[in-house]
């Protein structure tokens, strides 16, 4: 079975960013994305995702290494200094290389 | 005078939640109670509002905006008086400026139990409420910056849930009238209070995590959020009287300019303002003034209401 290497970014973050992102992948091209929602706790305290104004997103994109790069680099420029956000590159392999 | 069942729901909510129970809704519901309110509320004022519109309400429209852009003004300059940093005074500042819809079914059902009568037309300030302190408390944040989003903000401001779901009850109500909406009924009258029950038993729940914050926050922050409900509601009262509300209205009036948002203006100051600290916040409005104002406060205004027209005012 042929599998072909592209790059998974995950973005974990505020659910109040969750309109921004779309509107943000959607003009830097990404093919697409999945969101679901999440909680945890990091450095900002446990996020519980009791509510409304505590939700978390889990934003996941798989696409060529330069486009994960270049998102994850608007990221970090627009949002890191005030909202909770933890974002991450990984290698995955997928079946169907002309989706991502 | 016994408390009213749906104060000790809130309290049997409190309690659970600071004894770190298991007891916890599911967000959904809290999300259904919370829209079920808001029509019903908007409901309400619009059936009521088509048999009473007149100009002199355009009139009292324009002074309660007026209540909304000064009751952040008032508070902004209190926390600055308590040093708080002026990006946070100013994001403290727009919640206590908006008005919270959860604190006005409270008022709605406690004046229906001791049987006061109140302008029909409240539901309509509420929603003029919830807009100016927002904006007041980004420019107070920032001045009139170009890199903030006017437009999406807008949209977030103008289209948010509550204001929408309130606005929506209204035009249905003042359209539908008394008589065809007669099958909704229930929805603002024997359904309300069971609604509210629940609702306030989930805002216990939420209120209690807040507290647990508060330490972290100390005194300057407790008593911010215990004088600034006092200050709004004298001044929303003697607004009311100089507008010459009844007196369910005037009480009701004290009432909102007590409240503190927790829904709309901490979604849209996170976005526009994010250097603010959302925590300080919400510890403030939900951890103190909402608790406050549920069981000590509501009565309190009713009878600096009375007062107020005992002197004649």
């Amino acid at each position: 079975m042929p599998a072909y290497t592209r790059t998974l970014l995950t973005v974990i973050c505020e659910a109040a960013l969750e309109k921004k992102l779309l509107a943000d992948l959607e003009a830097l091209g990404a093919p697409g994305w999945t969101l679901s929602d999440a909680r945890g706790r990091g450095s900002r305290g446990v996020r519980s995702a009791g509510w409304d104004t505590d939700g978390n997103i889990r934003l996941e994109v798989i696409c060529a290494r330069d486009l994960a790069e270049r998102l994850a680099e608007h990221l970090q420029d627009h949002y890191y200094t005030n909202y909770a956000m933890v974002c991450y590159l990984a290698e995955v392999e997928v079946l169907r290389p002309e989706k991502f | 005078m016994g408390l009213d069942p749906v104060v000790l729901f809130f309290v049997f909510g409190l309690f659970a939640g600071l004894v770190k129970s298991e007891l916890k809704l599911p967000p959904a519901l809290y999300e259904t109670l919370s829209i079920i309110l808001l029509l019903a509320i908007g409901l309400h004022g619009g059936v009521e509002l088509a048999e009473q519109a007149s100009l002199q309400l355009l009139g009292q429209s324009g002074l309660v905006l007026g209540l909304g852009v000064l009751l952040p003004l008032v508070a902004f300059a209190l926390l600055r008086g308590l040093r708080f940093d002026r990006v946070n005074a100013a994001a403290v500042a727009a919640h206590y400026g908006s008005v919270s819809a959860g604190t006005f079914a409270v008022v709605v059902a406690f004046l229906l139990a001791k049987g006061i009568a109140f302008e029909s037309y409240m539901p309509l300030f509420v929603a003029i409420l919830e807009i100016p302190a927002i904006l007041v408390g980004i420019l107070l944040a920032k001045g009139i910056s170009r890199d903030t989003h006017w437009k999406e903000l807008g949209r977030e401001i103008f289209l948010g849930k509550s204001i929408m779901l309130l606005l929506g009850g209204l035009v249905i109500g003042a359209i539908a009238g008394k008589e065809a909406i007669k099958p909704l009924e229930p929805l603002y009258t024997s359904m309300f209070k069971p609604v509210l029950a629940f609702f306030l038993l989930e805002m216990g729940l939420i209120a209690s995590g807040q507290l647990a914050s508060l330490k972290r926050y100390g005194f300057k922050l407790a008593l911010f959020a215990l004088l600034m409900p006092l200050l709004g509601a004298l001044i929303g009262a003697l607004l009311a009287r100089a507008m010459g509300l009844s007196l369910g209205g005037t009480a009701m009036l004290a009432t909102l300019a007590a409240s503190a948002s927790y829904i709309a203006v901490p979604a849209a100051m996170r976005l526009a303002v994010p250097e603010a600290n959302p925590s300080l916040s919400l510890t403030a409005s939900l951890g103190i003034t909402f608790p406050f104002n549920i069981l000590v406060g509501i009565p309190l205004y009713l009878a600096l209401a009375e007062t107020l027209i005992a002197w004649g005012l």
